[in-house]
Parts: structure tokens; C-alpha cells; sequence
């Protein structure tokens, strides 16, 4: 027979382990906020995976070259497995992910914003996975030291999986930079499109995040918004620089005191709007998602009704 | 204590009709193990193998594969062991490090 | 350019590899429309992974096509410049993927056909197609084997999803005769024994197709208006639509590499 505890020795001794980073596994007493901190994390993470499936797949069927099309459909794969991933995760918390979709379609659970902006050019392939994806990977790595156990490991299987996904960005639009007038012009065009939602991927300033300091202390977030957000841009400007391509901020410059790149003000009002569901893709986005999940009912039915019967007849045998 | 209930505040509670869940159990390489590398839905055993195939093994990662219900897999109760994250500690001899052996020597 | 060891001249070797690989790349960009409309998650990556084979098995053929040509066509030129009646696949794989049953009622009748082509060439005369095919046939082989489980699933699921069977191949059936009709190349090949006489697996094809069906409670339609075309540049409407939208951007920029 185990032993019984308060709840409050219980959250004392659950903060002393993750102090000692100990991972929390599955079946762990954890407080409630705490798992349901988690779920609504994973299940966002999961959710813009399976969301940013859409920009880059409106693409593939007119991918200018077959290895380009080969890379962007396993790209576009990838993004699929890593969403199976992270729902994987959350369900060992005690949910189901039939739930978390019917929660995302619904409109009561986010993604990530950028993916409510539209991709109008094969450039704006190249600048998600230079931009986008570099910023995704900022964040990720550090969560493959996040407290909750399943999420670390898919995290650190995703990163892993996730290391030519900016590569191939990178490539792309070094492509087109060196290529023709048109092709430079509609890289330039496409990175001064994503450059600014890019640094908004880290979400809102440390002073004005209210549920960093508990997540920090939980190590479900390990390093600030802030912080990444920097670390994004320090890694990147020499990048925009070997490309050839222009960062759009006239206050982008190196401030030898700090030993960091300072930016210029990020535009809050915009971010605020994508977020509240009325970025340019946001209706379009969910409603592919709805549309699949609908058309697709009668098959996953049939595949239910049909091992049922398979079941109904072994059990008679 | 049991399998926790669902997180009041994500809703939407109804019975579920999605496929059931399966965990998945890679052999890396010959000589190995399976180890479980995750989960997946699937409505049969003969999909479930195909989608943790699709799923798993996207990089030529793994020669065999194993699926399970996730409903068959009968897990320990943590609290069992003690309080909380408490690791045994009475075993020592178990772990290497419990012997003292010659430095210059491979062991 | 070279001859095939067989004694294949090289303009019938480009024509077979053409007509290979034009039914891979068509296919492929069929499933890849399926991206982020798959009907449950799984089956994105699984949908994914056909049309990634088929994209790789279209451009070791496009490119062995545009070697024994010897005019110096690569994978892209054969893919994005030509025109629909150029185009020499099958009219089945143009077919738009309508419903999760077409498309996989489509699969079947493609990739039974495939596995049979393949597993015959990666024995025959011709090295470097044999060495495509050897690689392509496990592939074939899996796509059948993912096709044949959904639509045992459907066929024998709900009264829904066994009536959208039957209705899938009812739509399909009519270009499945196509299949077997050999043009004047691939006589040539088969009679050099590169390729295997296309009548010599229309049976086993048949077979495979019938016990398919008959363990998914479905049956081959009885009569059809038979089409075909596709392999002398006559393709049904859908095609162009398809090439339009392929090809769009790579022609607006006509010297740009990628």
C-alpha cells in the first residue's frame, strides 16, 4: 500500500525535484496546474505543426524543380510526424487528441501565429525555413531540457529531424539571391514579409508575459522570450549578410557594449491582432483543418466498423 | 492511484470516437533491443504496424517493429517506490560505481 | 547516345523510360495534393510517403529518359516543358483523387500493375532500367500493400464507405484495359526482353485484382466503356490542369536555376 501525503508536501517535494532536475514522467503526482500548463503547451505546439503543414504545402504542387519538390513534400512530412509527436505527449497526460482537435477547430486552443500569414511566392518557402524554422529551432533546443519528460524527448527527436529543415531554407533562398533580378527581388520580398512575425514567434516582452515566472520555475520554459528572441537575431544577422539579403530594420545594429544585436520596436498592435484571429490566413487556416477532419469521418468510421466485425468474428470462432 | 483524469478546463469530454492508441516498440539495429520510441492511432493491428512504420522509421531508422494497445500495457505505480522521485538507495552494489577497482585498469 | 546492351536503340529505351516515369511523376503530384486534406493524421504521412517514392522513381526514369535521348534533357526540362500530348502516362493516374476511395482504389489498380512491371524489368535486359526497378518494386510492393489493407477497410467498413467503393471503381475501371496496350517501343522492348510482354501480366494482374476485391466484398465491374490514350499523348481533360499548375512557375522563369 503507498503511503499518503498532503497536497502540500506533495507540491514541495515535486518543486524539490524539479529544482534537482529530475524529470517528471507520466504516471508522477504533479500539481493539476501543472499538467494542465502542459497539455495547453504541447497541444499548441502540436497544433502548429500540423497548421504550418498548410503554408509550405501550398506549394508543393508547384515546386520549381523535382528536388525541390522532393525536399518540401518530406519537409511537409515531417511536420506531420512531429505533430503525431507532440500529441503523443500530450495524451500521456490524460487527454485525447480527438479532443485537442475538436479544441483547435473550435478556435479554443491557439498555434502559432505565423502560419495566419499567407505564402505568395516560392520565395516565402525558403524564408520559413531560414526564419521560421530558425526560430522554431531557437526555441525548440531549449525545451529539450523542459521538465516534463515525453515533451523533452520529442523534442529532442524533432530537433534532430528538424536540422535540414532550415538548411533547406537557407539553400533556397541562396538560390535565388545569386539568381536571376526576379529571383533575388522575390527572396528580398519574401524575407521583408517574415522578418518581423519571425521575432514575434517568441512571444510577448519578458515584462509583459504573466505566466513566464511560473513556467520558468517549472522548467516547463527554460530560457525567457526575450532572451531567445535575442539569441534569434545574434544568430541570424550574419546569416542575412552571407545571403546578401537586407533584414528589414533601420535600427539593426551591433551594440559592442551589450556584445548583442540591437533591433528596433516590434510591432505589438499586429501581433495582438494575428492572436485575436484576425491575422490574413487565420479563418483559412482552421478551415482546411475542419474540412479534413469532417471529409475524413466516413473513413476513419469505416476502418472502426470494419475491425469491429473482425473482432465479432474471432471472439465467435 | 490510476490513470489521471482528463484536464477539466480542455472540455469537449465526449466519448471519444477517434482510432484507438497503440505504442511503438523499435529494434534500432540487429543486436538491439525494441525500445518503445512512442505512440500512434491506428484502427488495426495491420495499420498500426504500416503507420508506426510511416511514422517511426521516415529515416531507415529500425529493422522491426512491435505494437501495442496502450490499453494492454499495465504500468508500476510510481508512489510504490516510495515518496515521490526517491531512487532506491539500499541497492548500491547494483550500480558499477559501487566498486573500487584499480584505476589503470579497463573494467 | 549508347544502346542498351540488348540491342534497344536508344529512342525506344527514352520512349519506355518516358512512359515510366511520366505515370510516377503524374501519380505522385496526384497524392501530394492530398497534403493537409488526409483523413486522419497517419495517413499524411503515410499519403506523403507514396507520392515521395513515386517522385524518386519519376526522376531516375526522367533522367535516364533524357540520357538515351542524348539531347542533353535533364529531370526538369522532361518534366516542365513539355506539353500534355507529349506527356505519356497512363490516363488512370491522371485521374483527379476524388474521394479517399478513388484515390485508393486507384492505388490498387496502379501498384499491382507496377509491382508485376517492375519485379519482370529488374530482371531483364536493360541494366540501368532493371537497377531502377529493382530498387522501385519494394516500393511498389509496400504502396500496394497500404492500398490493399484500405480498401479491404472500405470495402468491407460501413454501408458508406463500401458504396463509395464501388462507385470508385466504376469511375476507374474504364482506363484499366490501358494498361495492357503495348505501343510500338515497348513491343520492341519486350521482344528484346527489357520489358516483359505487357499480355503476359495483364493475367496475374487480374488475379491479384479479383481476390482483392472479392476479400473486400467488392467485385469487378461487369461492363466498360473502354479509354485509353494516354501513352500516345491523348489524355483526358485533367491533365492539362494538372501540367498547368506543375509547370506555372518554373516556365515564367525560363533561365533560372533553383
Amino acid at each position: 500500500m503507498s503511503p499518503t501525503y498532503s497536497e502540500e508536501s506533495r507540491e514541495l517535494a515535486f518543486q524539490e525535484a524539479i529544482d534537482s532536475d529530475r524529470t517528471v514522467e507520466p504516471r508522477d503526482w504533479m500539481p493539476e496546474r501543472y499538467r494542465s500548463t502542459m497539455i495547453r503547451q504541447i497541444a499548441q505546439h502540436a497544433h502548429s505543426e500540423i497548421i504550418g503543414m498548410q503554408p509550405e504545402g501550398n506549394w508543393i504542387t508547384r515546386a520549381p524543380s523535382l528536388r525541390r519538390k522532393a525536399i518540401l513534400l518530406a519537409k511537409v512530412q515531417d511536420e506531420a510526424g512531429h505533430g503525431l509527436y507532440l500529441y503523443a505527449a500530450a495524451e500521456t497526460l490524460g487527454v485525447e487528441r480527438r479532443e485537442l482537435t475538436d479544441l483547435l477547430i473550435a478556435g479554443r486552443q491557439k498555434y502559432s501565429s505565423i502560419f495566419n500569414y499567407p505564402t505568395l511566392t516560392w520565395a516565402d518557402v525558403g524564408a520559413i525555413g531560414w526564419l521560421v524554422d530558425g526560430a522554431a529551432i531557437t526555441n525548440q533546443l531549449a525545451l529539450t531540457k523542459t521538465s516534463y519528460g515525453p515533451y523533452a524527448r520529442a523534442m529532442v527527436r524533432i530537433c534532430r529531424e528538424e536540422s535540414f529543415h532550415q538548411r533547406q531554407g537557407f539553400e533556397l533562398l541562396a538560390e535565388l539571391s545569386r539568381g536571376t533580378k526576379a529571383q533575388h527581388e522575390m527572396a528580398q520580398d519574401a524575407v521583408n514579409r517574415w522578418w518581423w512575425p519571425s521575432l514575434m514567434m517568441f512571444g510577448p516582452p519578458d515584462t509583459e508575459s504573466p505566466n513566464t515566472a511560473q513556467s520558468m520555475a517549472w522548467k516547463i520554459k527554460r530560457v525567457s522570450n526575450d532572451d531567445l528572441r535575442q539569441r534569434f537575431v545574434d544568430m541570424t544577422v550574419p546569416q542575412a549578410q552571407a545571403l546578401r539579403l537586407e533584414l528589414p530594420d533601420p535600427d539593426l545594429r551591433w551594440n559592442e557594449a551589450r556584445g548583442h544585436f540591437d533591433f528596433g520596436p516590434i510591432d505589438w498592435e499586429e501581433f495582438r491582432q494575428v492572436v485575436g484571429g484576425h491575422g490574413p490566413c487565420n479563418q483559412q487556416r482552421i478551415s482546411v483543418r475542419r474540412a479534413a477532419d469532417e471529409e475524413g469521418a466516413w473513413v476513419r468510421e469505416a476502418a472502426r466498423a470494419w475491425e469491429g466485425r473482425q473482432q465479432s468474428r474471432t471472439s465467435a470462432a | 492511484m490510476g490513470r489521471p483524469p482528463a484536464e477539466p478546463d480542455v472540455g469537449c469530454l465526449s466519448e471519444s470516437d477517434d482510432w484507438p492508441l497503440w505504442e511503438v516498440f523499435l529494434r534500432g539495429r540487429r543486436g538491439l533491443a525494441h525500445q518503445h520510441v512512442g505512440s500512434l492511432h491506428a484502427p488495426d493491428p495491420e495499420l498500426a504496424l504500416q503507420n508506426a512504420r510511416d511514422l517511426y522509421t521516415r529515416r531507415g531508422e529500425g529493422v522491426s517493429i512491435w505494437v501495442v494497445r496502450s490499453t494492454e500495457v499495465h504500468a508500476s505505480d510510481p508512489d510504490d517506490q516510495g515518496p515521490l522521485f526517491d531512487p532506491p538507495a539500499d541497492k548500491a552494489y547494483r550500480h558499477p560505481t559501487f566498486y573500487k577497482v584499480p584505476e589503470d585498469l579497463q573494467l | 547516345m549508347t544502346a542498351g546492351v540488348a540491342g534497344l536503340s536508344a529512342l525506344d529505351l527514352h520512349e519506355v523510360a518516358l512512359a515510366l516515369g511520366d505515370d510516377c511523376l503524374v501519380l505522385s503530384h496526384r497524392l501530394a495534393e492530398w497534403t493537409t486534406h488526409a483523413p486522419e493524421l497517419e495517413e499524411e504521412v503515410a499519403l506523403a510517403n507514396l507520392a515521395l517514392d513515386l517522385l524518386g522513381q519519376a526522376r531516375s526514369l526522367l533522367s535516364l529518359a533524357g540520357e538515351a535521348e542524348g539531347r542533353g534533357r535533364d529531370e526538369d526540362q522532361l518534366a516542365y516543358w513539355r506539353d500534355d500530348r507529349d506527356f505519356r502516362n497512363l490516363l488512370l493516374v491522371e485521374q483527379p483523387n476524388g474521394d479517399f476511395a478513388v484515390t485508393m482504389t486507384r492505388q490498387l489498380l496502379f501498384s499491382a500493375y507496377q509491382e508485376l512491371l517492375y519485379d519482370r524489368i529488374s530482371s531483364g535486359t536493360e541494366p540501368r532500367l532493371a537497377a531502377i526497378a529493382a530498387k522501385g518494386v519494394m516500393e511498389a510492393r509496400y504502396h500496394l500493400e497500404h492500398a490493399r489493407l484500405w480498401v479491404q477497410r472500405l470495402g468491407g467498413g460501413t454501408e458508406e464507405s463500401h458504396s463509395r467503393m464501388r462507385r470508385a471503381l466504376d469511375l476507374l475501371w474504364p482506363y484499366t484495359k490501358e494498361l495492357f496496350e503495348p505501343t510500338e517501343a515497348w513491343g520492341r522492348a519486350a521482344d528484346l526482353g527489357a520489358l516483359p510482354p505487357l499480355a503476359s501480366i495483364e493475367g496475374p494482374w487480374r488475379k491479384t485484382i479479383q481476390s482483392q476485391l472479392e476479400s473486400s466484398h467488392l467485385e469487378i465491374p461487369e461492363f466498360s466503356a473502354w479509354q485509353s490514350g494516354g501513352r500516345r499523348g491523348s489524355h483526358s481533360e485533367h491533365l492539362g490542369h494538372l501540367l498547368a499548375e506543375m509547370q506555372h512557375l518554373h516556365r515564367s522563369h525560363p533561365n533560372a536555376t533553383w
